[in-house]
């Protein structure tokens, strides 16, 4: 079997050298999830925090990227700051393409630079640039001011932090190209602890294809199994938004910090309003022909005699749910004041709302004092909350410095445990469904929602026993292992089943059977389980906050007994 | 009357890159989206519109015109033909275009015209594009 090369970037923040390798041996883990978590256990300490200048970041892109429909991500593994676990997180628009032409399959980033850094990506090789004067400017400012000065115009992608990631807060995402982001466990703070403020990635390298015959059919029959199933409804139409109204009445839109799992102000947040209302258009990752970021107007009145500004904000419904039904937040423009905030300052939306949801929480307890959060807040009150937010990134205060470590962190030091919501230290995303949503997200490897779909395994088998709950989760995790180490979008999952990915993989050469894809799938979840170990994941550390059984979910109201079965169950099978 | 390719609404469009794809594909046997011979891309990032650079099929192409090796071939209808065989890769057409829509390809040193095939527009998922008949207006 011809092995491909994995051609890897080590780039060396601290000594500005970079290693160039070709490795055959990689070629068996394809690309994406297994690429890059075989490279982070080759370079990562246990022994070292998460943002200790010598932990690596690592970029891997797949065989397939942007040359089949809809496979468009590239995967960040890392430390996270936030768990202290395995960090993996996926993003797209044009990085995946980018990577493609500078002709760099995976990027390994180590060491801290001696200044703020940027760094240029391309045919040309990489260049280390100063980025004093871009250090402190929020997400946006950055990517207009690198658009500017750097090279590649066209088709170059452009990854940054906002001030969040350099203030080290646990949940700093990485903005990629405006609209998508490495969000969740913390990759900003990362890039920060390095001094890296930004990437620009570009090239426009030729690659012939080698079998036509097998390729284009290939490509052309894909290609119109998306444009002509109901992906295009569900995603292009009124993207994920489309689930706020059936979540809210099957009680599983997560509400006020869980305090309710349904809305009453459901209807004037729903992904209906915000297309009628504010939808200005949809765009798409590079070579995804579904088009399912969805970008609406944000109008705002600054001065008294009708003076405006505006602008595109990407909203889904993760964001409507964690900067939306769970702080209150009753209207469109609510919502938007606080994607704006979250944006420019580089945030992960979920932990930031999440977060915020506690706080306002613990606030009106009194469990914290005012002059700790030294603004009032409340729930629906978006000027409060932007406070907050603005502080957890200044960090002003002990109580800020200890909120900037994420939830569970300041709800360890000041109480409200029952209610910071989080599983593995990971803030809860937007479902209450049921035990297998609250397991899925405490077993999956980097304690995310989409390790192992535990809210759709919650509606799909509903009224099941606690093992076949269990065995579904892991099941799914396998399988996602697959997808991702090929960079499929997962909203594309139905598309790509075994036979199709197979197809696609062997007309352009990469010969593999159904049986190596499920053995990879298996050693992946091996290898980051393992990962995850060394890196501290005790099954019997995790924590269940009270409110998750008090809220009934949308399977009724949840109990600590089968909770207790299933991760036993789990414990039987992974050991 | 032969047809040519037209923008006919760029508001549409994603930046999902398919027809670009389909022209690089078919024209150039390559993956590569940046040997297409129609470039999409932003105007400044992805909070402005797209802008598409496509051939706008010229009456007597003045890019055909300066062509001294018959690779560039005037078409009916608007636009050119190529004979790639006879490309000897001088450039003269890239300079002659008068919107710098055609570009050259530095690793085969040939040039890229777009031949009016309308592969592109069958891969637009929203028809941005389309094949239409040049008319005198
Ligand atoms: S390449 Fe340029 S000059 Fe030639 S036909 Fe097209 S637009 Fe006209
Ligand atoms: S009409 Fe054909 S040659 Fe012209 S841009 Fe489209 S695919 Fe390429
Ligand atoms: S295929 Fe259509 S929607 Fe996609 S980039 Fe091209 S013109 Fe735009």
């Amino acid at each position: 079997m011809n092995k491909r090369s994995i051609r890897i970037f080590d780039i060396n923040l601290a000594t500005q050298q970079v290693e160039v390798s070709h490795r055959e041996d990689l070629d068996h883990y394809l690309g994406g999830t297994g690429l890059a978590a075989k490279l982070f256990s080759e370079t990562m300490d246990p022994a070292l925090d998460a943002l200790h200048p010598d932990q690596p970041v690592i970029l891997a892109n797949g065989p397939l990227n942007t040359i089949f429909p809809v496979v468009t991500k590239v995967v960040a593994v890392f430390r996270s700051p936030l768990t202290g676990e395995y960090g993996e997180s996926h993003a797209g628009m044009r990085l995946g393409l980018a990577m493609r032409g500078a002709g760099v399959d995976a990027l390994i980033l180590r060491g801290k630079a001696d200044k703020p850094t940027y760094l240029v990506i391309g045919p040309q090789g990489v260049k280390f640039k100063d980025a004093s004067a871009l250090w402190g400017l929020g997400c946006g400012e950055t990517g207009t001011i690198l658009r500017r000065i750097a090279p590649g115009r066209g088709h170059r992608s452009c990854i940054r932090i906002g001030p969040s990631g350099e203030k080290a807060v646990a949940f700093a995402g990485v903005n990629v190209d405006t609209y998508r982001h490495f969000g969740r466990l913390g990759m900003g703070a990362v890039f920060g602890s390095k001094n890296l403020k930004a990437a620009v990635i570009y090239g426009d390298r030729d690659e012939s294809i080698q079998n036509m015959k097998a390729y284009r059919p290939t490509y052309e029959k894909i290609y119109q199994k998306v444009v002509n199933t109901d992906l295009m409804e569900k995603y292009h139409d009124l993207g994920t938004s489309i689930n706020v109204i059936p979540l809210n009445e099957l009680k599983a839109l997560p509400t006020r910090n869980l305090q309710q799992s349904s809305f009453e102000a459901a209807e004037a947040i729903s992904g209906e309003t915000f297309a009628e209302k504010t939808l200005l258009r949809q765009v798409a990752c590079s070579g995804c022909p579904i088009g399912c970021i969805h970008l609406g107007l944000f109008r705002e009145e600054f001065g008294k005699s009708h003076e405006y500004k505006f602008q595109s904000l990407s909203y889904d419904h993760e964001l409507i749910f964690a900067l939306g039904s769970y702080l209150g937040m009753s209207t469109t423009q609510k919502i938007y004041q606080l994607i704006d905030e979250v944006e420019q300052l580089g945030l992960d939306a979920i932990t930031a709302g999440v977060a915020l949801g506690w706080v306002i929480e613990a606030l009106d307890t009194g469990i914290i004092r005012k002059e700790e959060v030294l603004t009032p807040v409340a729930f629906d009150d978006p000027e409060g909350c932007k406070k907050v937010l603005g502080n957890m990134v200044q960090q002003p205060n002990d109580f800020y410095r200890t909120l900037a470590k994420g939830t569970e962190a300041a709800a360890e030091v000041y109480g409200g445990m029952e209610f910071a919501m989080t599983m593995g230290k990971h803030e809860m995303a937007g479902y209450h469904t049921g035990h297998a949503n609250l397991v899925g997200m405490a077993v999956g490897s980097r304690h995310s929602h989409l390790d192992n779909a535990g809210y759709s395994v919650d509606q799909k088998h509903r009224d099941q026993d606690p093992k076949t709950l269990v065995e579904a989760l892991v099941q799914e995790e396998k399988q996602r292992n697959v997808l991702t180490s090929l960079c499929i979008c997962l909203f594309a999952r139905s598309i790509y089943d075994t036979e199709t990915v197979l197809e696609a993989l062997n007309s352009v050469g990469i010969e593999r059977s159904a049986a190596d894809l499920e053995a990879l799938g298996e050693e992946i979840y091996a290898l980051k389980n393992d990962l995850r170990h060394q890196l501290g994941f005790d099954l019997d550390n995790l924590r269940f906050a009270d409110r998750f059984f008090e809220t009934p979910s949308l399977s009724g109201q949840l109990s600590r007994k089968v909770l207790d079965e299933m991760l036993e169950y789990y414990q039987s099978i992974t050991k | 009357m032969e047809k040519i390719l037209k923008v006919a609404d760029i508001d549409r469009c994603i930046g999902c890159y398919s027809c670009m794809l389909a022209c690089s594909r078919t024209l150039r046997k390559s993956f590569a989206p940046s040997r297409a011979s129609l470039q999409i891309h932003t105007a400044g990032g992805f909070q402005s519109k797209f802008v598409a650079e496509i051939c706008r099929g010229c009456d007597n192409a003045p890019c055909a015109l300066v062509c001294k090796y018959g690779a560039l071939i005037v078409r009916e209808g608007g636009g050119v033909k190529f004979k790639e065989d006879k490309c000897v890769g001088c450039g003269e057409c890239v300079e002659a275009c008068i919107i710098d829509v055609l570009h050259f390809d530095e690793d085969r040193k040939k040039s890229m015209p777009c031949i009016q095939c309308g592969s592109c527009v069958r891969f637009c998922p929203h028809e941005v594009l389309a094949m239409e008949v040049k008319t005198d207006e």
